[in-house]
């Protein structure tokens, strides 16, 4: 097991090098020129090469490079100039925040789709079925922006429900200590339960989005996989045998069935914390994606390749999370690994 | 289980989770509340200190709110009776007195005044404020030399609470040059403390901290989120703010903005869609300021130095073709004052921004054009800075049509906001608008800066004519020396001229627009557009 991490670790290496390489290149590409945006609306040319030298950018391109890299060596990425900060800091603070919410848009979302799709599988052409397709299309068809702004409009703006759409915690709130950095688990680290209820109420409506949004692939590919399953030699066997219809669809039809929906899984979870940008800025969300787009628009380098990177880091390691589930799930990945 | 049942009891389960809010806060947080004031706005600062590199246009606003400054402006009634800066009048911030001679102004400060970690404010601290404004470089700087500020040696210490800045030569705009936001006064002392050899004047840490004197101190800043900013009860430069915390939280979607002012949620916001205001002022739940920019003018430029433009003929044809009231209705939606269309009897004023005489007339404008020998038209580009699409988007649309019917093909190139500046300074867009404000409030300092043959980054066209450029070093030279009539003829020589010559057509002056609560009063006009904490009250 600890080889086949070690392994897994060693080959993402080259890939990493790439990224790093590729941002670097294609930021300094980008037609925008980070001196005169930061110069200011009233500059001479003489102050925006001023701040040209002062971020170093009138240094040839290979030296930049060098540069980056040492930064990079300890563990710097450099300072966002939109913000002002330091961008490690930045992401560390964000990251938590933007783990948080996806992490509940898809346990929300699981919470729905695997029953749904396990139930749409063993009665096809039911209610349940024709529901699942419906929720599905439906959820996948709109936008995740859409979704969260008419959630906002439904729920805060007509009913009052929900608390205003500003974020992590309610205006008059403070933050918990950072423990986790997930505001749910820290509230209760705390024993601050107003502020958990606060986290909590201010995260249904952008998780909600999420998991619409999110609800399609992992229901699609929970009925398909089962319907597949189902059909199988295996589980006639078992259903002949005589065992309890619950025993053959829960532990032998649906744990056959589990792979291709964790393979789905992991796409779906990548995917929403690149995608939920768009529920970050509709629920001012201070999370990674929308500061990589806000630092993308002002051709802000550093946070741009620092996200990158951290994004790249992410799949790695989250793709060999799930060659490891594989393996507790199905022993003969196991072997041939 | 029918379908209906399962959709009830899934809302039925969101909503028990979402209890509405004021339930469950207790009275400690009511109060809270009551005494602080929410503003919600697109973006952030990015930088506390005025002086940093590229600190942003919110970050002006923390500026000017938590520093002081030697002297300030007083108020006036402005356009609908909202208090509106008084370019002329002055009043001591930090100074209790200004002594202005001939060559140079005194002023002694406040003894009682401090900073707020409690170290009292000396001529010391001043001076070297006034130093690191005119020698960290880029936009401090250059604000500074604008008012003819460029030497630290001009900064002299007279004594404990004496400072005198000595003029280099006579200006007009020197004295207002100190009441702008960049010559704050900063903690000397703090501020060295924590600067580094390679960082002489500590802006790393003014960047992350408010070392000031000023009403309000920022207390907890998370970038591209919130700034919050307590009030200073020790504060000597001006009646004690009302205001106890100022809570300031970026909301980026538009219309979410609008949904917390009107659920009552927000207390004051800017930056909505010109749409949402007019309809915001129609329903009337909500208090909607609109004034004009001091200064500022959305206009047309053309590259004078190209062809077609290069003709006046068809910078005049241009001016014909525009769709003045058509951009006044459907894009501004009323929300900004024409500056075109005066009667042709009327006298040039001696004033800025004023009306120009053209209108739309499209047989003038064929006519024009085929006197210039363009009579099939031309092809051109019109380009504009994607940042400020909202308005720019529809208006170049519209006269994209209107050329159109010139047989003036304009394609449109929207411009992302990180390289709108690098293209205008390369000055090779034939057609663009852009909107120019100035914070000092005279005409030849619009003039100077948009029309000068010394051709500064505002002079979009690269327009030059030595008959202007005498107008313009005459009225400034005129302003200084307090020559009226010479000033006056200046003036009204350089206007004529822009409208003779139309490098670029003047559209509309500009609407600065602010929704607030019905209970939140006290809202002053600054000429940096930007929030004054101070005089703001909620009931």
């Amino acid at each position: 097991m600890l080889t086949m991490i070690g392994k897994r670790l060693m080959s993402a290496i080259p890939s990493l090098i790439g990224v790093v390489v590729v941002t670097f290149l294609l930021t300094r590409a980008l037609p925008g020129d980070p001196a005169t945006y930061f110069a200011g609306p009233s500059a001479t040319k003489e102050a925006i090469d001023q701040i040209r030298k002062k971020l170093g950018f009138d240094k040839p391109l290979v030296e930049q490079f060098v540069r980056y890299i040492g930064d990079l060596a300890h563990g710097d990425l450099g300072t966002s100039l939109t913000t002002g900060q330091p961008v490690a800091t930045e992401i560390r603070n964000r990251l938590p925040a933007s783990a948080e919410l996806t992490l509940l848009g898809l346990a929300i979302s699981i919470s729905i789709a695997l029953p749904l799709g396990v139930l749409a599988a063993t009665r096809p052409g039911s209610w349940i079925d024709h529901l699942c397709r419906v929720t599905t299309t439906a959820g996948v068809s709109l936008p995740v922006f859409f979704t969260g702004l008419l959630l906002v409009y439904v729920f805060y703006f007509r009913l009052g429900w929900s608390p205003a759409p500003l974020g992590r915690l309610d205006v008059f709130y403070s933050a918990p200590p950072t423990v986790t950095g997930f505001h749910l688990i820290d509230t209760l680290i705390a024993r601050d339960f107003e502020a958990f209820r606060s986290a909590l109420s201010q995260l249904v409506l952008p998780a909600g989005s999420l998991a619409i949004f999110s609800l399609a692939p992992i229901a699609r590919m929970t009925r398909a996989s089962m319907l597949a399953v189902l059909a199988s030699d295996f589980v006639r066997t078992a259903r002949a045998s005589g065992l309890a219809p619950s025993t053959v669809i829960v532990t032998y039809a649906f744990r056959n069935a589990m792979l291709p929906v964790i393979t789905t899984l992991s796409m779906v979870f990548s995917f929403l914390l690149g995608a939920n940008v768009l529920v970050e800025k509709v629920f001012a969300w201070p999370g990674i994606g929308s500061y990589a787009v806000e630092a993308l628009i002002a051709s802000d380098f550093a946070p741009v390749q620092g996200f990158v990177l951290t994004m790249a880091v992410m799949y790695v390691l989250l793709n060999l999370l799930i060659d490891i589930l594989y393996g507790v799930i199905d022993p003969r990945v196991r072997l041939e690994g | 289980m029918k379908r209906r049942d399962f959709l009830k009891s899934v809302s039925g389960l969101a909503a028990g989770t979402m209890l509405p809010a004021p339930g469950i806060i207790s009275s400690a947080k009511a109060d809270a509340r009551s005494e602080s004031l929410l503003v919600v706005s697109e973006g952030g600062p990015n930088n506390l200190d005025i002086h940093g590199v590229g600190t942003n246009v919110p970050g002006y606003e923390v500026s000017w709110n938590c520093y002081d400054r030697l002297i300030s402006h007083e108020m006036k009634s402005g356009p609908g009776g909202v208090p509106y800066y008084d370019r002329d009048k002055f009043k001591g911030e930090l100074a209790e007195d200004m002594n202005v001679g001939d060559m140079s102004v005194t002023f002694k400060l406040k003894k009682k005044a401090k900073f707020h970690d409690g170290t009292p404010v000396t001529a010391k601290d001043v001076k070297w404020s006034l130093d690191r404004a005119v020698s960290v470089g880029g936009f401090p700087t250059f604000q500074m030399s604008a008012g003819s500020l460029t030497k630290p040696e001009q900064f002299v210490v007279v004594d404990d609470h004496t400072v005198r800045v000595d003029f280099l030569k006579k200006d007009r705009l020197t004295i207002p040059d100190l009441a702008v936001i960049v010559p704050c006064v900063v903690n000397s002392g703090l501020v060295k403390k924590n600067a580094s050899e390679k960082d002489p004047w500590g802006l790393e840490y003014t960047k992350q901290q408010t070392a000031g004197s000023g009403a309000y101190k920022m207390t907890k800043w998370t970038p591209g989120t919130e700034v919050i900013m307590e009030r200073n009860d020790e504060w000597v430069g001006g009646p004690l703010p009302k205001i106890k915390r100022v809570i300031w939280r970026m909301v980026p979607q538009a219309g979410n903005r609008r949904a917390m002012l009107e659920r009552g949620d927000a207390d004051i916001s800017y930056e909505l869609p010109l749409r949402d205001f007019q309809e915001m002022k129609a329903n009337g739940k909500l208090d909607v300021v609109s004034l004009p920019y001091t200064n500022g003018i959305q206009y047309i430029g053309m590259n004078v130095n190209k062809p077609p433009f290069d003709n006046p003929k068809v910078r005049q044809a241009m001016a014909y073709a525009m769709p003045y009231q058509k951009i006044m209705d459907a894009v501004l939606f009323g929300l900004g004052n024409p500056m075109f269309g005066a009667s042709a009897a009327k006298a040039t004023e001696v004033a800025w921004p004023q009306p120009h005489k053209f209108n739309t007339d499209m047989a003038k404008a064929k006519a024009l054009l085929a006197e210039a020998g363009y009579a099939n038209g031309f092809e051109t580009t019109l380009s504009f800075d994607l940042n400020f699409a909202q308005v720019n988007e529809p208006l170049c649309i519209l006269v994209q049509e209107s050329l159109a019917q010139l047989g003036i093909k304009a394609t449109i190139n929207k411009v992302p906001g990180a390289n709108w500046r690098t293209e205008l300074t390369k000055k090779e867009l034939p057609l663009f608008t852009n909107v120019f404000s100035g914070w000092l409030d005279y005409p030849e300092y619009f003039f100077y800066w948009c029309y000068h043959g010394n051709n500064s980054i505002f002079n979009t066209m690269s327009y030059k004519s030595a008959a202007m450029d005498k107008f313009i070093d005459g009225a400034r030279t005129a302003a200084a020396t307090g020559d009226k009539a010479a000033y006056d003829a200046d003036v009204k020589g350089f206007v004529d001229l822009a409208f003779a010559e139309v490098p670029r057509i003047p559209l509309y002056q500009p609407f600065v627009n602010v929704a607030m609560q019905k209970n939140v009063s006290g809202y002053q006009y600054w000429f940096h557009r930007r929030l004054d904490y101070r005089a703001l009250v909620k009931a």
